[in-house]
């Protein structure tokens, strides 16, 4: 269970943070079917004795059904809880005897499942992974305890100003789409989950035709495809089709969410393109001069390093599948906080009439594209990525193509994009804390 | 799914140091050797990606600074970035962001760290950038001005916007009587508004130097290749005389401690209780050992006793583990939190989590609980391989401190020798109320609060 919004476009944002030789190369992948006709991505890498496969459905808190905010994301913390003959303690011990990973996780658009093993316990570890996908318990026990534990994370959010924030930035965005809804759901709907509500959903949503699967370790291919048949054969072929209406983030608000903080946290942001907009390139390599990773963007030089007004200063593209983001976030001192949201509507301003500079796109394009390699350096980032990829429906020639895309990006491009996205006026903003200088137009709810 | 706690970090600490059992006894392939002017120098090849995580460590953190000048080493940390005259202006992070590279730095009680991930072709760079700041820094009082309100903003951050991090602030100050491990790494705030240029221009001179430096690279590099590298680049600094590193020691604990904190920002009610214990540097080491094993024991995973009494059986809390800081250079801490379950008081999950130690105290732990955690660290090392820069920090924190390569790796060797009747003994060691620290956040209904 990680943050938020931050969820479903996780992936894309590492995925996108990528010249130089890259092990992982298309050449290395596999492309493999299994008996019920299940495809999966491999890399084989035999130096150390492990194997991490990992799954993701299409789908995720998006899914979660009207009146039932927060099932798939406490589904997340009960599919290891007790399955097939083994109940809860019986599973985690079966699991801790070999020192077999397993977990779950949702975004806002899939649901994540992660097996990592040695591979001498493959065969344990293949079995624990199946029962919990095909016959999940949902015991009376592990429900409660798990119920209880989002329950006092939600408690404990309430104090924390970045999660308040961010919870209400989500609702101003997105007020009449699933998009709005906290992915932890709300006490009145936890509380009202029960283990049917859990059952049938995995019945109707953990299906063969919404899965995509990566494995990378030291296992053969006809290993991979009986492990993977194995997990995943035994599922329903088919769901429902899924049925998410696209949106755009609302724009314009000012909300202040009175915290007795001595800091002022900021979320701002606007509405952002898809995956598939033929300007999204153009928009990563501005965001990166923008906010994006690295020490050296507008948002640090201005807000951190010319002036002291923060700590962090920074901003990303996220593309849902269904709504484009871009998002930015910076911590300041309250007196100071009217300043730095000055200090960021100015940049836009520059930005959106300017462009940037051909410097600052030569250092954005060469740290996207140098950087990439570091994404692909451990068996686990090589996993994710594979499965990022086949979320996005890129194609296993991305690994190759990808920083072609990034260098293939125009000043023209970038000025296009820049004029097209960073509407000053329109952004949406939340701040948590007391700030002073800072007037809203909204209020929370 | 996570388990959340208050001392989440602390499991991480943890989770990164607790690698265990090989058959080989050199598991991950390092080599080292010491240049001429006394850095010490380790290499960990891993060729699976032609990438290289590169990290410079400094034998000083915030326990070696001086009693009203709290934050300087941190300080010190944020303005290193700054420039030198060969690379002024902030061009050190515009040239390894240029080169694709990923860099940062940390500060601790012991230790002050650097590290750059970049492309292999790009090591000798970032290696000539590194040993240009070594001694060259050059900035302004403009330039430690603002850096100083930029860290006041962390500090508003990590700790004054965060009810836990406060108590958790106060206990340790509550903790130490005398060791410097009682300040924040981030430093008082009145005393970081105070610090001059000239007072860490003054500290980076005492401290920053190759011979109180260890330079540790990992990933697509052999130590063939690397060594003359690294005496053409590093060995050529001069060396400097240092202060030896002795710090205040604790006098005798004799009274237990206990902090309640009501915050009207807490939500939730939470408890932690710590106690002073030796670690793998002060020794004796099977008591360090033994603590880590312990802490396994109680804490490692969700079939672990705390969690499986207090959260599965008893449903007193939500959350309970243990901790045990083993890698500093002096006395560190062995700790428990517990986070009551709703609807249960702070006094009855006191209760239950003081009954586990009694339970503990009394009839110690078994061999099944033994060999069960050894084989989870032992695993937990082949998992670890996956993931070269965790390795790479784990030998540069205990070198920092002063240990040695061989105890890096005799480590998992020592961790499955460790017997039931050494983790019991260490148990009886630690956990005696003289110096126990107890913190209770506790919140307040918004009518009482101010």
């Amino acid at each position: 269970m990680r943050s938020d919004l931050l969820r479903a476009a996780g992936a894309i944002v590492f995925l996108l943070l990528a010249t130089l030789p890259v092990k992982a190369a298309t050449g290395d992948i596999q492309i493999l079917t299994t008996p019920s006709g299940i495809e999966v991505w491999l890399k084989e890498e035999p130096s150390i004795p492990i194997v991490a496969m990992e799954i993701a459905f299409r789908g995720g808190a998006a899914l979660d059904p009207e009146g039932k905010v927060g099932l798939v994301n406490m589904l997340s913390g009960l599919l290891d809880e007790g399955a097939g003959e083994l109940e809860s303690q019986a599973f985690q011990d079966a699991m801790d005897e070999q020192s077999i990973r397993l977990s779950f996780d949702t975004g806002r658009d899939a649901f994540y499942g992660s097996l990592t093993t040695l591979s001498e316990n493959l065969d344990s570890a293949t079995e624990l992974f199946r029962l919990a996908l095909n016959e999940p318990r949902f015991d009376a026990e592990p429900v409660e305890r798990i119920r209880g534990q989002i329950m006092v994370g939600l408690i404990r959010d309430a104090e924390d100003p970045h999660a308040q924030a961010w919870a209400a930035f989500s609702r101003k965005a997105f007020p009449d789409h699933v998009y709005g809804r906290p992915v932890d759901g709300t006490t009145e709907t936890l509380e009202a989950l029960t283990a049917g509500d859990f059952a049938t959903f995995v019945d109707e949503n953990l299906t063969r035709d919404r899965v995509v699967v990566s494995v990378v370790g030291d296992i053969s291919a006809e290993a991979t495809i009986a492990m993977v048949e194995k997990v995943l054969g035994g599922l329903p072929a088919q769901g429902a089709p899924l049925a998410i209406a696209d949106t755009v983030a609302q724009s314009g608000e000012v909300t202040v969410v009175a915290m007795d903080v001595p800091q002022s946290v900021l979320v701002f942001g606007l509405p952002g393109l898809l995956r598939d907009d033929p300007d999204f390139y153009a928009a990563y390599v501005l965001n990166k001069a923008l906010g994006g990773g690295g020490l050296n963007t507008r948002f640090f030089e201005e807000v951190r390093k010319a002036r002291g007004l923060a700590y962090s200063a920074s901003s990303s593209v996220y593309a849902f599948d269904h709504a484009g983001l871009w998002l930015g976030s910076a911590g300041t001192q309250n007196a100071r906080a009217g300043e730095t949201l000055d200090v960021i509507r100015e940049i836009l301003v520059d930005v959106s009439a300017n462009g940037i500079t051909e410097q600052e796109l030569d250092d954005a394009r060469d740290y996207l594209t140098g950087s990439y390699p570091l994404r692909l350096d451990s068996n686990q980032g090589i996993a994710n990525m594979l499965l990022s990829i086949q979320l996005d429906e890129l194609g296993v020639g991305y690994l190759d193509e990808r920083n072609g895309f990034i260098d293939a990006v125009t000043a023209e491009d970038v000025q296009r994009v820049a004029a097209r996205l960073l509407h000053a006026d329109d952004l949406l903003v939340v701040v948590a804390g007391q700030p002073e200088g800072i007037t809203p137009s909204a209020a929370v709810e | 799914m996570s388990h959340f706690s208050p001392a989440i970090a602390f499991v991480f600490a943890l989770l990164l140091f607790s690698p265990a059992r090989a058959d080989e006894p050199n598991l991950f392939g390092a080599e080292s050797f010491t240049l001429d002017n006394g850095m010490e120098v380790v290499v960990i090849p891993d060729h699976r990606a032609p990438v290289i995580t590169h990290m410079v460590w400094y034998r000083v953190g915030s326990a070696d600074e001086d009693a009203g000048n709290t934050g300087i080493a941190h300080l010190l940390e944020h303005l290193m970035f700054k420039g030198t005259e060969k690379t002024p202006d902030g061009q050190f992070s515009y040239i390894v962001a240029r080169n694709g590279g990923a860099e940062n730095a940390f500060t601790s009680y012991d230790y002050t760290g650097y590290f750059q991930n970049v492309a292999r072709d790009r090591l000798e760079l970032v290696m000539e950038l590194e040993a240009d700041r070594m001694t060259g820094l050059n900035i302004t009082v403009d330039d430690v001005e603002t850096e100083r309100d930029v860290v006041l903003e962390e500090r508003r951050m990590r700790v004054d916007s965060d009810p836990g991090a406060i108590l958790s602030e106060q206990l340790r100050a509550t903790q130490y009587f005398s060791h410097p491990y009682g300040w924040p790494v981030i430093g008082w705030m009145h005393e970081v508004e105070a610090l001059t240029r000239d007072e860490v221009l003054d500290f980076y001179r005492r401290h920053y130097a190759p011979n109180n430096a260890i330079l540790v690279v990992a990933g697509d590099v052999t130590a063939e290749e690397l060594r003359p590298l690294a005496e053409r680049i590093y060995g050529g600094i001069a060396p400097a005389e240092l202060d030896p590193r002795e710090r205040p020691q604790e006098p005798p604990q004799l009274v237990a401690r206990r902090l309640v904190y009501e915050d009207a920002r807490a939500a939730q009610a939470s408890l932690q209780m710590v106690y002073l214990a030796p670690t793998y540097a002060t020794g004796p080491q099977e008591t360090a050992y033994g603590l880590e094993v312990l802490a396994e024991v109680l804490s490692g995973s969700t079939t672990s006793r705390l969690y499986r009494h207090l959260v599965v059986e008893q449903q007193v809390a939500v959350s309970a583990g243990a901790w045990y800081s083993g890698d500093s250079l002096d006395q560190s801490r062995f700790g428990f939190w517990v986070v009551p379950a709703i609807g249960v008081t702070i006094e009855e999950a006191e209760a239950a989590l003081r009954a586990e130690i009694t339970e503990l105290l009394e009839n110690g732990v078994t061999p099944e609980e033994v060999a069960r955690v050894k084989s989870r660290m032992e695993a937990d090392l082949i998992y670890a391989r996956d993931n070269v820069a965790s390795i790479a920090r784990w030998y540069g924190s205990w070198l920092a401190v002063g240990l040695t390569v061989e105890e890096v790796e005799t480590w998992p060797g020592r961790i499955d020798d460790v017997t039931v009747d050494e983790v019991n003994a260490a148990a009886h060691e630690v956990l005696v109320p003289q110096t126990e620290v107890v913190g209770i956040l506790l919140p307040v209904e918004a009518d009482d609060a101010l």
